[in-house]
């Protein structure tokens, strides 16, 4: 017993010193790349305007909080990003898992859909710019198509596996107490297919932010992805780096709420 | 078997039909009726016409075959280029704590930001020639090809290579002998992905300047209110796309055989 409890001991402290030398590497290879940026753009590497020091970028970031640029403040922008990127996405989620679940039970609406959509999957999202803004114009409507079609198709796919490998006992369970095809996709196949659902919300989510930066970078007025082109037209770094670093901050908070989401999901099914 | 045979006819027919009937349908709402105006969605003569104008006599910049051309080589580019370098990075910190631990930290801190967005940063750096849509190409092939060499390798049970270990390997024939094969399925997961991130970035950059190229096309397009333009544009995108997505795929089979025997079964 005591030999056993001082392995474990000396196992604990060989984790203790791995997990320090571990944490130590990490810092390190921050270290490394902030001094490698820094000592670039001090030593003059390229000229501060194209390449400014971390702090200045931060400086910069904080500024943008306070005065606005290209009209609007970081939050304006991220606001205004944020209400395309809700439309799209909503959009999509509600058009695209009641069309996925549905190609799963029917099977003459699979054998329709389908083919359409291996045959649009090669077309880029960003691809339908042109045609975004020429059938909606370029305030709301025409990025909301674009962050439509980047986020749809992990939407229906989804909810699609979800419904093909749902238990075949469940649904002739429901079928032999009489259920009608719209219960049965409500009651049986929607419950059923949530985790696979969600998992693409998630890749869903990911797509549709970047395709909402791509259509600003083309055709907005105002968002997150204008604020970068007027960045660049004005040659500004530390502008385009701010933009930039917020962009990574509201694309990596929309995917850890989801990532949670998904985790408690999981967690209930596997108590029950 | 027969079933299954009754099968793949159903959905071939299913869909033969529904295309057929897409066809017949854009006829009648554009060409016959107009009931879609061609200002938004052009008829099909029109879209012949415009791919006929491109081959023939060029459009924004070049004829067809340029645009393609140009746009698969830039994309060639930088995908080599970020799987040359990505796939050994990522097994090394798949078979490295230490270089993990290194590299990880930055990695994470630059994962967040879409390829995308660095397209403005790119084209203050180094303006708005191939370069730039190289170096961004780079970038959205780079973290997919790490991400999934580095799970690659750590998918591989260590049962195995503690048994090449006991049989004396050195690291050379462990590298070779299991580490690569068994990472290959993952690594090849990896390209496919980076492979489409490549190419939807490329588009967008050329998108937002270029002076040849697919995006390009479609800009011009877009800009001079050209719908069947726009069309053949977005076909020559998918066509492209398609076609080096299947070459990827050849690729792996050729690589992997017994993951798609694996998967037959």
């Amino acid at each position: 017993m005591a030999r056993i409890a001082s392995d474990s001991l000396a196992h604990d402290e060989h984790a203790l010193v791995k997990r320090r030398e571990f944490l130590v590497l990490s810092v390190i290879g921050l270290g490394v790349f902030f001094g490698v940026w820094a000592l670039a753009s001090l030593g003059g590497l390229a000229p501060r305007q194209f390449l400014p020091p971390p702090w200045t970028v931060a400086a910069k970031f904080i500024d943008l909080i306070h005065e606005p640029f290209a009209g609007y403040t970081l939050q304006q922008h991220l606001l205004s990003s944020f209400t395309r990127f809700g439309m799209g996405f909503a959009l999509a989620v509600l058009i695209g898992v009641p069309l996925g679940l549905a190609m799963g039970w029917f099977r003459w609406l699979d054998a329709i859909v389908s083919p359409l959509f291996d045959a649009l999957r090669f077309v880029a999202p960003i691809a339908w710019v042109p045609f975004a803004a020429l059938w909606f114009g370029t305030g709301i409507g025409g990025p909301v198509l674009v962050i439509f079609t980047g986020a749809f198709p992990p939407c229906v796919i989804n909810a699609y596996r979800g419904a093909r490998y749902v238990d075949k006992h469940l649904i002739e369970a429901a079928q032999t107490l009489g259920a009608r095809h719209w219960h049965i996709i409500t009651e049986v196949l929607l419950p059923a297919s949530v985790p696979s659902i969600v998992a693409g919300l998630r890749v869903s989510a990911g797509l549709a932010w970047q395709s909402l930066i791509g259509a600003e970078l083309i055709v907005a007025s105002s968002g997150i992805g204008y604020l970068l082109v007027k960045g660049q037209a004005s040659i500004s770094t530390s502008i385009v780096m701010s933009g930039m670093i917020a962009i990574g901050i509201v694309g990596f908070a929309i995917d850890t709420l989801l990532q949670s989401l998904e985790a408690s999901i999981y967690r209930r099914r596997g108590r029950k | 078997m027969t079933q299954k045979r009754r099968n793949a006819a159903f959905r071939f027919t299913a869909g033969a039909a529904t295309f057929a009937l897409l066809g017949v349908l854009w006829y009648v709402t554009t060409s016959a009726t107009q009931i879609l105006p061609s200002v938004y969605f052009p008829t099909p003569a029109e879209v012949w016409q415009a791919l006929r104008q491109i081959t023939v006599e060029g459009y924004a910049g070049g004829r067809l075959h340029e645009h393609f051309l140009h746009s698969g080589k830039l994309v060639l580019m930088g995908f080599v280029a970020a799987v040359s370098i990505g796939v050994p990075l990522g097994m090394l910190m798949g078979g490295s704590r230490r270089a993990e631990a290194a590299v990880n930290p930055v990695f994470l801190l630059l994962r967040p930001i879409p390829p995308l967005a660095w397209i403005p940063l790119a084209i203050v750096w180094l303006g708005l020639g191939d370069a730039a849509k190289v170096l961004v190409i780079w970038f959205a092939a780079f973290v997919p090809a790490v991400i999934n060499s580095y799970a690659g390798v750590r998918s591989i049970e260590p049962h195995l290579i503690e048994a090449a270990r006991s049989l004396g390997v050195n690291r050379t024939m462990l590298i070779r002998e299991v580490l690569l094969p068994g990472s290959l399925p993952l690594v090849f997961t990896g390209l496919r992905l980076a492979l489409q991130a490549c190419w939807t970035t490329l588009v967008a950059g050329e998108l937002i300047g270029a002076i040849v190229g697919l995006g390009h096309v479609l800009y011009q397009a877009g800009l001079d209110l050209f719908p069947s333009m726009i069309v053949v544009g977005m076909l020559g995108v998918a066509i492209a796309g398609g076609m080096m997505t299947m070459a990827l795929e050849w690729l792996e089979s050729r690589a992997i055989p017994w993951r798609t025997m694996s998967t037959r079964l």
